[in-house]
C-alpha cells in the first residue's frame, strides 16, 4: 500500500480560465451551422436562396446604379448609355422632378406649396411625437388651423393678394399629400362619430351607422370614386357642381371614414364596462363621458391601428388616378410616355422612383406604429 | 325627488333619456329624409336637363363594342349590354377565383417561411412582405404590365419558338388540347374522384375519432383525383390532339391565348395579397401556445403529426376570419383591372357601358350591388366554414 503524503495532493487555489467554446459551436461558423445548415433541407434552401440572390442582386445593382444614366437633356442620353446595357434613366427623373412634385402648379406660385409641406411636416411632427408639449394645441392646429390655412394658401384668395390656382393645375406629390391629408383629417372625426353611432343605444342611429359602414366596406374604392365622380354632380344643383378634385376627395373621405370607424370601434370595445359605469355614476352625460373618459383611452390603444389605416389610405390615394386627378403616380404615367423621354428603360425607372417614394413613407409609418405598439405593451406590463 | 305612480323619478321631459333619445332619432331621420328629397329633386331636374331617360331598358340594347376576353359567347354586332354585364362579371369571377387559390398557396408558403429556422429564408420572406405591403397595388400592376409584360419581344421575336408555345408582348400562347368524344367520361371520372376523396376524408376522420387510428389519405386521394381520370382517358381511347399556336406575320393563330392584361393582373393581385396572407398565417401559427407543441412532442408525435394534428387545427380558427378579409380585399382589388385594360366587370360595365349609355345612376347602382353581393356571398361562405370548425360551446 502506498502512503499518500502531503506532496502528492494537489489543490488548485486559483480558478482555471474558461476555455472558449469550440469553434464549430460559436462565432460565425457556429451561427451559420445553427441558422443556415442545421439540416439537409435547410442546407439546400440556403444554397438555393444564395444562388437566387447572386442572380438578382447584381442585376438590380447594375440596372439601378452602375449602368444608370444620371444626367442628360433628353432620351438620347439614356439610349446611348455609358455601357452596353441600358440602365435606369435617372436623368429623366431629374428632368421631370418638379413636375412630379408640383404637377402643373404655376411656377411662380410654388412657394405656396412648399409652405404647405412645411406646415404639414410641423403639424405631423407635433402629433406624432408623443412626449411633445401641448399636444392638445397640436391637434387643434392639425385638425382646424392647418386645413383652413392650407386651403387659402393652395387655392388662393385674391383679397389678400394670393391669386387663385385652379385645382386642375394641381398635381404630383402635392395632390397625393393633399388627398391623404384631407382623408386623414376628415376620416378620424367622422370615423369616431360613426363608431360611436354603431355602438349607440338608439336604434335609428345604430342601424344607419352600421348600414353606411358595411355598405362602403363591401364595395371597392374605385366604385366609390366613380360614384362620387359621376353621381355627385347629379345630386346637387348645377351651380354647385363640385370640381373634380373635390369629388374625388368626397369619395376618399367617405371610404376611409368607414374603415376608420371599424378601427375606432375595436378600441371602444376594448374599454372595460366598469369605465362606462363609473363615468355614469359620476353623473357624466354621453358626450362628456366619451370626451373625458372613454375616447382618450380607446384612441390611445388604437393609435397603431389608426396609423396602419393611414398607410392603407396613403396607398389608396393612387386610385384617384381613375377619375382624372393628376396624383403622383399619374404624373409618372404621363411623363413616362412623353416622347421626349420615351426609351425602353423609362417606364421601369419611373416605377422604381415611385416605388421608393411610397415604400419610404409607408415603411416609416409602419415602424412608427410598431414602436407605439411596443410602448403601449410595455406600459401595460407595468 | 318624489317617485311618481309608475315608480320612476319625476324629471323634466327633456331630462328623460328615453324621450331625449326618441327626439334625437326623429330629428336624424327627418334630416336624412330632407337631404334625400333634395337629392332626388336635383337628380330629376339634372336628368331632365341632360335629356337622359332613366330605367334599366338600356340593358337590352345592342352593345356594339368588342371585348378582348370572353368566357361566354359574345359578338360585337348582336350582343346586348346585358350580355356584356355577364361577360364582365365572369371575367371578374375568373380572376378573383384563381387569385384567391394562388394567393392562399403563396401566402401560406411565405407565412411558414417567416417562421423557418433558416435565417436566410426567414429574412427573405420578411423582406418580401415588407416591400410588397408598402407599395401600392396599382403601382405594382402598372409595373408588371408596362415594364415587364409590354417589354417582351414583338411577335416575330417570340420566346420559346419551336417548343409549341409562344411568349411575346401580345400574351402567352399555349397548345390547345382538342378532345375526342370520350372527354365527357374523363370529366365524369374526375368529378367522381373528387367526390370519393371527400367521402374518404369523412370516413378517415370518423375512424380517427372512434379508434384513434390514422388512415393514410394523400396517396388514395392522388389515385382518385388524378389516377382515375387518367385510367378512364386510356380506356375510352386516349383521343386528344394538340393544336399548336402558329406564328403569323402580325398575329398568332390557334392555341390558347393568355392575355398579358390577365397575366399582369393575376400576378399583381397574387403577389400583393400573398404578402398580407403570409402575415395572417404567421400570426395564426404563433397564436398556438408553445406548451401545446411541447405536450405533443412529449406524447411522441412526429413533426408532421404535431403540425397536422395539433398546430393547424388550432391555428385555423385564428386564421380564418382575417383570411376572409384578405379574400374580400382581393375581390375588391380586382377592379384595378381598369388601369391595365383587363376586361373585368368595372372596366366593361362601369367603364365602357357607362360611357356609351350615360346611364350613370343605373350603372353605378348595379356595380355597387354586384360587389356587395360578391362580398356578402364570400363572407357568408367563410363564416359558415368558420362556424363549422369553431370549438363547440365557445
Amino acid at each position: 500500500m502506498i502512503a499518500v503524503t502531503e506532496d502528492d495532493i494537489f489543490v488548485r487555489s486559483q480558478r482555471v480560465s474558461v476555455l472558449p467554446p469550440p469553434l464549430a459551436a460559436a462565432g460565425p461558423i457556429g451561427w451559420a451551422r445553427a441558422n443556415l445548415f442545421s439540416s439537409p433541407v435547410n442546407t439546400l434552401l440556403t444554397i438555393a436562396i444564395l444562388a437566387l440572390l447572386v442572380w438578382i442582386v447584381p442585376t438590380l445593382v447594375r440596372f439601378l446604379f452602375i449602368d444608370a444614366t444620371w444626367s442628360g437633356a433628353d432620351r438620347d442620353a439614356c439610349l446611348a448609355g455609358p455601357h452596353d446595357e441600358a440602365g435606369a434613366c435617372w436623368a429623366f427623373v431629374r428632368d421631370r422632378f418638379s413636375y412630379f412634385i408640383y404637377g402643373s402648379y404655376p411656377i411662380g406660385q410654388r412657394w405656396r406649396v412648399d409652405t404647405f409641406f412645411a406646415m404639414l411636416a410641423f403639424g405631423s411632427a407635433w402629433l406624432l411625437w408623443l412626449d411633445a408639449p401641448r399636444r392638445d394645441l397640436g391637434a387643434l392646429y392639425f385638425f382646424v388651423v392647418m386645413p383652413v390655412c392650407a386651403y387659402v394658401l393652395l387655392n388662393g384668395w385674391p383679397l389678400i393678394g394670393l391669386q387663385s390656382v385652379d385645382t386642375a393645375l394641381w398635381g404630383g406629390m402635392l395632390v397625393t399629400v393633399v388627398v391623404t391629408t384631407v382623408g386623414m383629417v376628415a376620416s378620424l372625426p367622422l370615423g369616431i362619430l360613426l363608431a360611436l353611432g354603431r355602438r349607440s343605444s338608439l336604434p335609428a342611429v345604430r342601424i344607419l351607422s352600421a348600414l353606411f359602414i358595411e355598405f362602403v366596406r363591401g364595395v371597392p374604392l374605385i366604385t366609390v370614386l366613380f360614384m362620387a365622380s359621376v353621381m355627385l354632380p347629379l345630386f346637387v344643383p348645377p351651380a354647385w357642381a363640385p370640381d373634380k378634385l373635390l369629388r374625388a376627395l368626397t369619395g376618399i373621405v367617405l371610404f376611409s371614414s368607414a374603415y376608420m370607424a371599424e378601427v375606432v370601434r375595436a378600441g371602444l370595445v376594448a374599454i372595460p364596462r366598469g369605465q362606462y359605469e363609473a363615468a355614469s355614476a359620476l353623473g357624466l352625460r354621453f358626450w362628456r363621458m366619451q370626451r373625458l373618459i372613454i375616447l382618450p383611452q380607446a384612441l390611445r390603444i388604437t393609435i397603431p391601428n389608426i396609423v396602419n389605416s393611414f398607410i392603407a389610405l396613403f396607398k389608396d390615394t393612387t386610385l384617384v388616378f381613375f377619375v382624372g386627378i393628376f396624383d403622383f403616380l399619374k404624373t409618372i404615367e404621363v411623363a413616362r410616355v412623353d416622347p421626349k423621354w420615351a426609351t425602353p428603360v423609362t417606364s421601369a425607372t419611373g416605377y422604381a422612383f415611385a416605388a421608393v417614394f411610397y415604400f419610404v413613407f409607408c415603411f416609416l409609418m409602419a415602424r412608427y406604429a410598431d414602436r407605439i405598439e411596443y410602448r403601449l405593451a410595455r406600459a401595460d406590463r407595468r | 325627488m318624489q317617485p311618481n305612480r309608475s315608480g320612476r323619478p319625476r324629471t323634466a321631459l327633456f331630462d328623460d333619456p328615453t324621450f331625449r333619445g326618441i327626439v334625437y332619432q326623429v330629428l336624424l331621420c327627418l334630416l336624412i329624409a330632407l337631404a334625400a328629397t333634395a337629392v332626388v329633386r336635383n337628380v330629376i331636374a339634372n336628368l331632365a336637363r341632360n335629356r337622359i331617360t332613366s330605367g334599366f331598358g338600356f340593358l337590352d340594347q345592342t352593345a356594339g363594342f368588342d371585348i378582348s376576353q370572353t368566357l361566354i359567347e359574345y359578338s360585337v354586332q348582336t350582343s346586348t349590354y346585358g350580355r356584356a354585364f355577364w361577360v364582365g362579371l365572369l371575367n371578374t369571377l375568373l380572376i378573383a377565383g384563381l387569385g384567391i387559390v394562388l394567393a392562399t398557396l403563396l401566402g401560406f408558403v411565405i407565412g411558414i417561411a417567416r417562421l423557418s429556422s433558416n435565417w436566410l429564408l426567414r429574412n427573405i420572406a420578411r423582406g418580401y412582405v415588407e416591400v410588397i405591403r408598402n407599395i401600392p397595388l396599382l403601382l405594382q400592376l402598372l409595373f408588371w404590365y408596362n415594364a415587364v409584360l409590354k417589354a417582351l419581344p414583338e411577335i416575330r421575336e417570340s420566346f420559346f419558338q419551336g417548343s409549341g408555345m409562344l411568349l411575346n408582348n401580345r400574351g402567352l400562347f399555349l397548345p390547345q388540347p382538342v378532345v375526342g368524344p370520350g372527354a365527357g367520361w374523363v370529366l365524369l371520372a374526375f368529378v367522381l374522384g373528387v367526390a370519393a376523396t371527400f367521402g374518404l376524408r369523412l370516413v378517415a376522420q370518423r375512424r380517427r375519432e372512434l379508434t384513434g387510428q390514422i388512415t393514410p389519405q394523400l396517396l388514395p386521394a392522388l389515385a382518385l383525383i388524378i389516377g382515375l381520370p387518367v385510367v378512364v382517358f386510356f380506356v375510352v381511347g386516349a383521343e386528344v390532339e394538340l393544336v399548336y399556336p402558329q406564328l403569323g406575320r402580325f398575329n398568332v393563330s390557334g392555341g390558347v391565348e393568355i392575355l398579358p392584361e390577365f397575366a399582369a393582373l393575376l400576378f399583381g393581385l397574387v403577389i400583393y395579397t400573398a404578402a398580407f396572407i403570409a402575415e395572417v398565417v404567421r400570426a395564426g401559427l404563433l397564436s398556438v401556445p408553445k406548451g401545446q407543441l411541447e405536450a405533443a412532442g412529449a406524447l411522441g408525435l412526429r413533426r408532421r403529426e404535431v403540425l397536422n394534428l395539433v398546430v393547424i387545427p388550432q391555428a385555423k380558427r385564428v386564421i380564418i376570419p382575417p383570411l376572409t378579409n384578405q379574400y374580400l380585399n382581393l375581390i375588391k382589388n380586382s377592379s384595378l383591372a381598369v388601369a391595365i385594360g383587363y376586361p373585368d366587370f368595372v372596366q366593361i360595365f362601369t367603364g365602357t357601358v357607362l360611357n356609351q349609355t350615360g346611364q350613370a345612376i343605373e350603372v353605378v347602382v348595379i356595380t355597387l350591388a354586384v360587389y356587395l353581393a360578391l362580398s356578402l356571398i364570400t363572407s357568408a361562405a367563410m363564416n359558415w366554414y368558420n362556424a363549422r370548425i369553431a370549438y363547440p360551446g365557445r
